[in-house]
């Protein structure tokens, strides 16, 4: 197989004498969407964030396309093509909603050191988050405050804001959650879009197991900070330890 | 009038209205207010401008809380002042100490900035406070160079000395002066300054620096390096005090650490840019002049009110000019109560 587009191995990290995640060793490559599952406390969102920067590992190693990561801050890893979108909402809350998506298209655009024109200046970039904004069906609240927005639309917005750094990596931390029923096909529908394009590898944290059986290729499950379980989808969710470590189920021996 | 003001308008009538008085007010100062006290006010509240401006790009747009920037105001008074006094009242020297005063200032800055601006808030600002005073302990200490506690007076450049005559006629019954000269050269500087800063303010990195101070952790996983966006905020405001240093050493003619370093300068800067409104620039202009004007004036109006109250009990006493601070201290007060978002925010609403 190709070189993985994301791959981590023994990624440790340890808080004290907890270890919360316990030398993941995994690779993921493009074209591909693994869907990360596990009771809450597995150890899901600290795997994100020593993947994307937040967290520093206590040891192991995380490579983008086959180059380590060590070392490196957060916007250095976004840079190179990591994106990743927030569990719990993490927007600019006192700027409007355009604004938000258009410092996304900037970083992208590598515009952020320009102090000599007028934000107004690059066109490119406002009709680039417009675009965005249209794709999350946000256009009506462009001009609200991030603050303002309903918890689903700031989920979108979220959702606005990782799509706008176009990275090779997409990491969704539970995209829909606390959505209403009716939002979350919106953000379903985005998501398969850039599994269609073929060439983008994501990485899906979700308790939904329907949305999971629907849009996943592989189903990782990490269940007290350790991989226990990888795998196609519907045997990874038939397994025994699955049903007993995610869903709580005792199996029948 | 767009690009000049980079798109960012006052955004309320009323608040157009007292910025243009402003300006018109500053810009024909020495016709309209003749006399050497009211230019010295129109003078100083230029000179606030830039550096309230200059504090408002930290704190109200990247959100950094940072006490050392009398030292940057410092450096830029007494690069003028060192450079004329050592070499002489020529532009020359004065060129190389402004370049020298900024020089200085950016490393500072830069230094502060990358060793300090990845810890916490409240520890920078102690640091930054650190710093400030050890050099104004270093600036009164070294007094072969700065002149100790007395500070030191020197000559400007001939065309700037109130002695100078541009023309041999007054020009609507004033006399063009060389401090009427130094008046307009301190006004045009103030004034491209300020509208310098609006533009960085409303540039793709002025508003990465307001996602920083909204959320940096954000602007980080955003792919913003948040670090080098802070120093690089840091050594532009610095800059610019500076150059407000530099206005004020030539306009005054003296630096010494009262006019320059002093702590209730920096408390002053501070009233101003939450009195106009932080994170407005707009609120630096109407800080830095109402600030300046009641500083001045005051005391005059309250001498008034305790004359005209003369014979009723207490409130001669209560507005006799001695209390102004105590007065001024209550306008604080119920300018903050009632407009928590400065006068800008509150006129914007």
């Amino acid at each position: 197989m190709s070189i993985p587009a994301l791959e981590t191995r023994d990624l440790t990290i340890r808080f004290g004498g907890h270890v919360a995640v316990n030398a993941v060793s995994c690779a993921f490559h493009p074209g591909t969407l693994t869907a990360i599952v596990g009771p809450n406390g597995a150890g899901k969102t600290t795997y994100f964030n020593l993947i994307s920067g937040q967290l520093r590992a206590t040891a192991g190693e995380v490579l983008l396309r086959g180059r380590p990561m060590a070392g490196l801050p957060a916007s250095a890893r976004t840079k190179a093509g990591l994106g990743r979108a927030f569990q719990l909402t993490n927007l600019f809350p006192s700027l409007t909603v355009i604004e938000n998506v258009r410092l996304a298209v900037q970083s992208r655009a590598g515009a952020g050191l320009d102090l000599r024109h007028m934000w107004s200046h690059r066109r490119d970039l406002i009709e680039a988050a417009d675009r965005l904004l249209a794709d999350v069906k946000l256009t009506e609240r462009r001009d609200a405050t991030a603050a303002a927005l309903s918890h689903g639309d700031q989920r979108k917005l979220e959702v606005a804001l990782l799509l706008a750094l176009d990275p090779d990596v997409f990491m969704f931390d539970e995209p829909t959650a606390g959505m209403s029923v009716d939002e979350v096909p919106t953000v379903l529908d985005l998501i398969a879009g850039i599994k269609a394009k073929g060439n983008k590898t994501i990485l899906l944290v979700e308790h939904k197991m329907d949305v999971v059986r629907s849009l996943a290729d592989r189903i990782i499950v990490l269940h007290n900070g350790a991989l226990v379980a990888d795998g196609e989808p519907g045997a990874v969710i038939a397994s025994p330890i699955v049903q007993q470590a995610y869903l709580g189920l005792e199996v029948a021996e | 009038m767009n690009s000049l003001l980079s798109g960012d308008f006052p955004r309320s009538r009323l608040l157009a209205a007292i910025l243009l008085a402003i300006l018109f007010g500053l810009a024909f100062a020495p016709f309209l207010f003749p006399g050497a006290q009211p230019l010295n006010v129109a003078a100083k509240i230029c000179v606030f401008v830039v550096l309230v401006a200059s504090y408002d790009l930290l704190l109200g747009y990247t959100g950094i809380v940072s006490f050392a920037h009398t030292m940057f105001y410092g450096i830029g008074g007494y690069g003028v002042s060192i450079a004329l006094y050592s070499f002489g009242p020529e532009w020359g020297p004065m060129a190389l100490g402004i370049i020298a005063a900024l020089a200085v200032s950016v490393v500072l800055a830069l230094m502060i900035g990358l060793l300090s601006l990845r810890v916490r808030a409240i520890f920078f600002a102690m640091i930054t406070l650190a710093v400030a005073s050890a050099f104004a302990v270093l600036a009164s200490q070294l007094s072969w160079l700065t002149g100790g506690e007395d500070g030191r007076s020197y000559r400007v450049p001939e065309v700037l000395r109130p002695g100078f005559r541009l023309l041999e006629e007054p020009l609507f019954g004033v006399a063009i002066t060389g401090k009427i000269l130094s008046y307009y050269l301190v006004f045009s500087v103030a004034l491209v300054l300020f509208l310098l800063a609006l533009r960085i303010v409303n540039s793709p990195f002025g508003r990465v620096l307001q996602a920083i101070r909204e959320n940096d952790f954000r602007a980080e996983a955003l792919g913003y390096r948040v670090v080098v966006y802070r120093s690089i905020a840091t050594c532009l405001s610095a800059g610019m005090a500076t150059l407000a240093g530099v206005l004020m050493a030539l306009w005054l003619r003296y630096t010494g650490p009262d006019t320059t370093l002093s702590f209730a300068i920096m408390i002053d800067i501070l009233l101003m840019v939450v009195i106009g409104g932080m994170g407005t620039l707009y609120g630096a202009v109407i800080g830095a002049a109402l600030f300046t004007l009641a500083q001045n004036y005051l005391q005059v109006l309250m001498a008034q009110v305790s004359e005209a109250t003369a014979g009723i009990p207490l409130l001669p006493q209560l507005f006799h000019p001695d209390r102004w601070l105590l007065w001024l201290g209550v306008l604080f007060v119920l300018s903050v109560y009632f407009f928590p978002t400065g006068i800008v925010g509150r006129l914007r609403r």
